[in-house]
């Protein structure tokens, strides 16, 4: 798995900080979206965001992928600041995400629409991959082995050449997921990666994320509804409600936050 | 066994001497392939070789033991195949589980062998055998495939990768210990245990030595002349039978190369890519092939259909004369031979049949329309008869005498015998030496001259000394009338038709037969479609009409090739119904595997069989099912019973037709 990022097992509280958010405030207008919200990522976790509906929960992974930019607080990443960037430059500092209501390119075989995210490693000019041979050959060659492994880790082979239009929704979700792998990600981002999925997608879903970081070391940050799934595959938890958070630890540290429980409960608020 | 003259030599008394063999008289020739990555990887006999030595120090070093039992489980994989023949060099013998065995299943084989070592594909299996260990005296868990395993205790755990790398720095004294142990290997050593499905009662353990797996893939590859350059797909369970003589036995003996698809789901495309000269498929992948091909042409254009069916017309008439060698005249061959450059060539390999030389069905009857199929587009698809037992061939057919209603002439070595009651025996190398820790069994199939009780009923047909099977010999019943009752042959004559999907006959002890029959909802759903027949339920569309009058021409029509047929003709359905609900495992009306269980479905729908004998022409009928999650209800049917026309015996435009 050379192509790919290693990272061994290690002890997860001690693990170093890989992104880190301080004071975040994002306003729309003068709706408050998040409201002064802090907490980190560390290396090869498993992070869940979780809220009821309308929490923030998209808005601060848009603010980690650096789509929407805070008014207010610090987003860190690898030890240093970032400033405010276009998502192709945040694509190149290793972050890789999938989106909610999956933007595949329909027409495209599942192999291409993988291919699309090696962009980043990319490097030969448009003139050299016109001629093809040489460099550029062997560029491709490097990076269509790259995908052929994760089209093998995640088991759709047999869907390589179909084009994705074709595919049932529990598939797409599962190349969105390839394609984003393919960036080698430092750190995946996943909106929603169970939506609207049978048991059993969301039983393959899980496996896969789960041996993502397992294998790959790859550290991922995901919101998702189902408490079930969130419970069992994070390591640890922030809960948002009403742009706020309400609380930060493991699923079990969660699960006992009365806080949490009057959230979920639909307990009324003061 | 004393009756085997024609014992492999002192050259290759073994699997791994048989590997030696190739690895110097093929070296670098393909011996296995892996679609992985997209891109097929292979591997010389050699290299097969130094993999093969690689993983028998492995198992040396972590204490494999000369008669341990080692299974293995998983899909077709090189790297698996190669761990049973590692097996067999330290004397250990390998024991194939089936990979879709369920836990509790998978329990009883480990438990019942006493296997040390467990060699896994991947974490699904690991997890099986992690989940059933207690008490099992499994050892030592190897795994291919590391994925998702990193986590996992590896105190006795380790990936075959690393398990070649634990010989390390004592490979040369564990050579010395390989080399010895290998050479103490004879034909009469235990080359493999295989377990029998176990349809009936627990599966047993079927113990055969090397040289009934030597003997057999050496009378069976020169009866079909195979050779170095055949290319086979290794796509069926490894714990078959048919598969270890395959791809390990005529493998090791021909030399020929295994391929291995890339996973479960993408055989068919692997097998275009690949395009074997040998191939062995059930009927119902021939089936499956077919009937994507019928339904593509129907959505094709109208010329390409009409260039199809012409095609057809002239390769049903045409092809298999040529195939079996018969005058064909002229102009005949020219026109065949066109259609073969513009509708059948091209049809043939886009079903990755273009290269067969000689292609195999069996375990179930085929549809003479589906077998007739095949051989018309000039593939030499032939049938055999055969079992664990026997290290598979009993019977088999030569080239140009194949027919889709016998199953050959015996196998080179193979002699048959008919018990009085018509049940088949056999006699060859390649029978077991011994059910494993099971002599009851031994002694009550095999008798001390090495005769062999198939089952099966069946009879040696005049003059062409062909074998053909008739029922499993428990199931064969008397008819009131003294008459011969064979349910299963009937059913299976009635399945061959599209719509129907599952059939069951009654009439052991009666005067006459009638039939149970469900629909297949995608082929009458289809015609209902095309024929704009509007229907809510299964239950409905199985009452329809039109739907019963179609399932009536099917069962008259196989009445009518019954009657023509002096043995069975007694078994022509009189009367039949369709059930308003298809026959389902969960209701225990069906095995695992999906053969009828006669004896539930003839209590649970008594009300239904008397019916049908007491010539009524419709009955009301409630029947409790299983949903999926395990709830139960009930459904609600009146059902039309139908008579169904009959032929007086030995009258049939069929016999002369032929």
């Amino acid at each position: 798995m050379s192509a790919l990022p290693a990272a061994g097992p290690e002890a997860a509280p001690s693990r170093p900080v890989l992104m880190e958010l301080k004071n975040i405030t994002l306003r729309f207008g003068g709706v408050e979206a998040i409201k002064d919200i802090s907490f980190d990522i560390r290396e090869g976790e498993i992070r869940a965001i979780i809220g009821p509906n309308g929490a923030g929960k998209s808005s601060m992974l848009n603010v980690i992928s650096g789509f929407y930019h805070p008014q207010e607080g610090e987003v860190w990443f690898r030890g240093r600041r970032r400033p405010a960037m276009k998502p192709y430059q945040v694509a190149r500092l290793g972050i890789a995400r999938t989106f909610q209501n999956i933007a595949l390119f329909d027409g495209m075989s599942v192999l291409d629409n993988v291919m699309t995210g090696r962009i980043t490693h990319m490097k030969r000019g448009i003139f050299a991959q016109g001629v093809w041979k040489g460099p550029a050959e062997r560029e491709e060659v490097a990076n269509r082995e790259a995908v052929e492994r994760i089209i093998d880790f995640l088991e759709i082979q047999r869907i390589r050449k179909t084009p994705v239009g074709r595919l049932p929704y529990g598939l797409k979700k599962r190349v969105e997921l390839a394609r984003a792998l393919a960036a080698e990600p430092k750190l995946l981002l996943l909106d929603e990666p169970m939506a609207g999925m049978n048991v059993e997608e969301k039983e393959d879903m899980s496996r896969f994320i789960l041996d993502v970081n397992d294998e790959f070391g790859t550290t991922i940050a995901l919101i998702e509804h189902d408490m079930g799934v969130v419970m069992d595959l994070s390591d640890r938890v922030v809960v948002m409600d009403y742009g706020r958070k309400i609380g930060d630890g493991t699923p079990a540290e969660v699960r006992a936050n009365p806080e949490v429980i009057d959230a979920y409960l639909g307990v009324a608020h003061d | 066994m004393s009756h085997s003259p024609d014992a492999p030599e002192g050259a290759a008394p073994s699997i791994p001497a048989l590997l030696r063999r190739n690895a110097s008289r093929y070296g670098d020739r393909p011996a296995y392939r892996e679609k992985e990555y997209g891109i097929w990887q292979e591997w010389t006999w050699r290299q097969a070789l130094g993999e093969v030595e690689g993983l028998a120090l492995g198992f040396l070093a972590l204490g494999l033991a000369e008669g341990d039992h080692v299974a293995v489980i998983g899909r077709n994989r090189p790297a698996l195949y190669w761990s049973m023949v590692a097996a067999q060099m330290c004397g250990a013998i390998p024991v194939p589980v089936y990979q879709d065995s369920s836990a509790e299943e998978m329990a009883y084989v480990l438990d019942h062998c006493g296997a040390r070592f467990v060699i896994c594909g991947d974490q699904e299996q690991v997890d099986k055998v992690l989940e059933v260990q207690e008490g099992l005296p499994v050892a030592q868990l190897l795994y291919l495939d590391p994925r998702g395993l990193r986590k996992y205790d590896h105190g006795r755990m380790c990936s075959l990768a690393e398990a070649a790398e634990t010989a390390g720095s004592q490979r040369g004294k564990l050579l010395l210990e390989l080399e010895a142990r290998e050479a103490r290997l004879g034909p009469d050593s235990t080359c493999v245990m295989l377990y029998t499905s176990g349809t009936t009662g627990r599966p047993k353990g079927v113990v055969l030595s090397n040289r009934n797996i030597i003997e057999t893939a050496r009378a069976s590859s020169e009866f079909d002349h195979l050779r170095a350059t055949d290319d086979v797909l290794a796509y069926l369970p490894m714990a078959w039978v048919g598969d270890f003589i395959f791809s390990i036995g005529q493998a090791m003996w021909t030399g020929f190369c295994v391929n291995c698809p890339e996973s479960e789901d993408t055989m068919l495309t692997d097998l275009r890519e690949i395009g074997p000269t040998y191939f062995f498929a059930p009927p119902r992948v021939f089936e499956s092939q077919l009937t994507t091909v019928m339904i593509r042409m129907e959505d094709a254009s109208r010329l390409k259909r009409r260039m199809f069916d012409r095609a057809m017309i002239l390769a049903r008439r045409v092809g298999p004369r040529l195939l079996d060698g018969e005058r064909v005249s002229g102009m005949d061959r020219l026109r065949y031979r066109i259609a073969q450059a513009l509708v059948l060539g091209p049809l043939k390999n886009t079903m990755g049949l273009s290269r067969i030389r000689v292609g195999y069905t069996a375990g179930e009857a085929i549809g003479p329309e589906i077998f007739d199929f095949y051989r018309a587009l000039g593939i030499n698809l032939k049938q055999l008869y055969g079992q664990t037992e026997a290290s598979v061939f009993i019977t088999q057919q030569k080239d140009g005498e194949v027919r889709s209603d016998t199953v050959g002439t015996p196998t080179p070595g193979v002699e048959l015998r008919m018990a009085p009651s018509g049940e088949v025996f056999y006699r060859s190398p390649g029978v077991f030496q011994t059910y494993y820790k099971n002599p009851e069994s031994t002694a009550s199939t095999k008798d001390a001259e090495g005769w062999v009780a198939t089952g099966d009923a069946g009879f040696i047909e005049d003059g062409t000394g062909h074998l053909r099977i008739i029922d499993r010999a428990k199931d064969v019943g008397k008819m009131a009338s003294g008459a011969l009752f064979a349910p299963k042959y009937v059913e299976n004559k009635l399945k061959f038709y599209p719509n129907i999907l599952e059939a069951v006959v009654f009439g052991n002890g009666r005067e006459t037969c009638v039939a149970f029959l469900n629909i297949d909802l995608t082929a009458v759903g289809n015609w209902a479609e095309r024929n704009n027949v509007a229907y809510a339920s299964y239950q409905e569309l199985s009452q329809n009409r039109q739907v019963l009058d179609i399932l009536q021409g099917h069962v008259e029509a196989v009445n009518e090739s019954l009657a023509g047929d002096e043995m069975l003709s007694g078994c022509q359905v009189h009367r039949f119904l369709v059930l308003h609900k298809e026959l389902d495992a969960d209701d225990g009306e069906l095995t695992r595997t999906r053969k009828v269980r006669r004896r539930i479905i003839e209590e649970k729908y008594a009300d239904l069989i008397d019916a049908l004998y007491a010539g009524r022409d419709s009955v009301y009928t409630e029947t409790e099912v299983t949903y999926e999650d395990g709830r139960k209800g009930s459904i609600k049917a009146t059902l039309d019973l139908r008579d169904a026309r009959v032929w007086p015996v030995g009258e049939s435009r069929r016999v002369a037709a032929e």
